[in-house]
């Protein structure tokens, strides 16, 4: 079963095209991850899927439901922690999470028994008669979320959900993500971190320029790059440079060579997998290992 | 975790109670704007009593006409911190939010606009009870009195909700709190301060038609005797077109506009 799924959607802003011809789909029950640089429009994307921003052309739906056709019962299996959070700094945390309850039609005790174990679940217990202006980054986020889990969604929507976070609150949410995908939920995240894609993702696109330039699980994303990437190092651990290679004796050949025109004389070569990292660079940026070479 | 889905019918009203109690908790705890609601009304009472009443109405009854005008004026001063209130939620991500729920797409401003109106409504009743205390003598009954609360209540609905609908359409708060000027300068071109056969020709029809003199002359006709004439009638006509434009308007912007950071 597909849970998303985006076909030919474009969007503009005035005269900036920010999306163009568009194609996602995401099965159900799946944690996938949209990765692009600042400004690619994946925030668009998210907007146009939780029924905030209509598309200009093109069919969006969410756990099958059209979100402009049937806007409604998307938003109804749907839930958002967009990019900024999402609270009522002046309400406390406990009154934020009876409010959305009651949005959600739970009656004001069970609003209460929720909010209370919410509270509980994110560990908010010990602040949740404060005004969520005295909160912490990370407290306002685990507050953010939780209001989005307000009754289990089938999609969850996370807008770059760990920007922010210390080390710490982002495992602690990476787990929370592992619960949720282990009970059936969606999870349809975008992310600038590619250690989290790698984390969490079963699935991952790249956007770029408006289009989707790469689509797969990360380890046939990885493959495209190639077999092996080796680097170049100088005594103090600068990255001099790195060159993709398909495996081959000759390959790894041309890539020492290659290297040797930036190698320092105290420099170590070394030999690791492709990351996702390199996937990224090699299709969104300017092809930065090359560039890292010649220079 | 405890699975809640799939969602309920949520019943008629609550999203609209739950805004309402949402913004009158975020109005109790803001205490420094509470305060200013309350006090700023009686300050413009002072003023135009005791500071410009002996000049316009040297009789010294100056207070019997202003006080229905410094109502009007004062539901201005209220509803224009409704535009800010939701220009503020604009900028903060709850917005989105709130927009990204299956609730009606008027609840969030209709919970912002009842509790600015209950607000106002204290304030309003702060004023005429100090108005009472430097002289303020009116001669209707308490049927009179309903009436004239009725027809302030209905005034600062209408004019709270295109607030909060202009709240919802500027880029921010301080924005808001510009446009909203335009609309608080309206009572000085009406028959609040000075009776309108003293104004310039060419001003009186402007100041006769607009919505502020009819629900002023209606206000005074109830509670100190003047002659109603259809001056109910229009007041009444005035803030329900108001109400119904400004609430079609801000349902339209609630589900077009995504919040702005």
């Amino acid at each position: 079963m597909i849970a998303v799924e985006l076909r030919g959607v474009r969007k503009s802003f005035g005269t900036q095209r920010v999306l163009d011809d568009i194609d996602l789909s995401v099965p159900a029950g799946s944690v996938f991850a949209l990765l692009g640089p600042n400004g690619a429009g994946k925030t668009t994307v998210v907007n146009i899927l939780a029924t905030l921003v209509a598309p200009d052309s093109g069919t969006a739906s969410v756990g099958g439901y059209d979100v402009r056709t049937a806007r409604d019962s998307a938003k109804g299996v749907l839930s958002l922690t967009g990019q900024s959070v999402a609270v009522d700094e002046v309400l406390t945390g406990s009154e934020n999470l009876i409010m959305v309850s009651r949005l959600w039609g739970l009656s004001r005790r069970e609003s209460r028994l929720r909010a209370r174990a919410l509270l509980e679940q994110f560990d908010l217990a010990d602040a949740a008669r404060r005004q969520v202006k005295t909160y912490s980054g990370g407290m306002r986020r685990r507050l953010d979320l939780a209001l989005s889990l307000i009754r289990r969604p089938e999609v969850l929507f996370l807008d770059e959900p760990t920007t922010g976070l210390d080390t710490r609150s982002r495992r602690s949410l990476w787990a929370q993500i592992r619960d949720l995908r282990s009970a059936g939920t969606t999870i349809f995240l975008t992310t600038q971190y590619l250690e989290e894609a790698e984390q969490l993702a079963d699935r991952v696109a790249v956007l770029a320029g408006g289009r989707i330039v790469a689509d797969g699980t990360p380890a046939e994303l990885k493959s495209q790059v190639g077999e092996d990437v080796v680097e170049i190092r100088s005594a103090d651990d600068e990255l001099l440079g790195a060159v993709a290679t398909d495996g081959s004796v000759d390959g790894l050949h041309r890539a020492i060579t290659q290297l040797a025109e930036v190698a320092q004389p105290d420099a170590t070569v070394s030999l690791r997998s492709p990351s996702l990292e390199d996937v990224f660079l090699s299709l969104t940026g300017p092809a930065l290992q090359q560039k890292e070479v010649q220079s | 975790m405890t699975a809640l889905s799939p969602r309920r019918r949520v019943a008629v009203g609550v999203s609209e109670l739950t805004f309402i109690e949402r913004s009158l908790r975020r109005s109790v705890r803001n205490v420094d704007a509470l305060l200013m609601a309350i006090m700023l009304p009686v300050l413009v009472m002072f003023l135009f009593t005791f500071v410009f009443g002996g000049s316009i109405d040297p009789s010294g009854n100056y207070v019997n006409y202003v006080v229905p005008g410094i109502i009007l004026l004062c539901a201005g001063f209220g509803a224009s911190s409704t535009a800010v209130d939701v220009a503020g939620d604009m900028t903060t991500g709850i917005i989105d939010r709130f927009r990204s729920l299956p609730i009606p797409a008027t609840a969030v401003l209709t919970g912002h606009v009842v509790a600015s109106l209950l607000r106002n409504l204290v304030a309003t009743g702060v004023v005429v009870v100090v108005a009472l205390a430097v002289g303020f003598r009116p001669t209707g009954g308490p049927g009179d009195w309903l009436a004239a609360i009725s027809v302030v209540a209905l005034y600062i609905l209408a004019i709270t909700y295109l607030f909060a609908a202009i709240g919802l359409a500027s880029s921010s708060p301080e924005a808001a709190s510009g446009y909203g000027f335009i609309l608080l300068f309206l009572p000085y071109l009406s028959s609040a301060f000075v009776e309108v056969s003293t104004l310039p020709s060419w001003l009186q029809p402007i100041a006769q038609y607009q919505p502020v003199t009819p629900t002023i002359e209606a206000i005074r006709s109830l509670l100190m005797g003047t002659s109603m004439g259809n001056n109910a009638v229009i007041a009444v006509g005035w803030c329900v077109l108001i109400l119904v434009i400004a609430a079609t308007w801000g349902a339209w912007l609630f589900r077009r506009k995504a919040g702005h950071r």
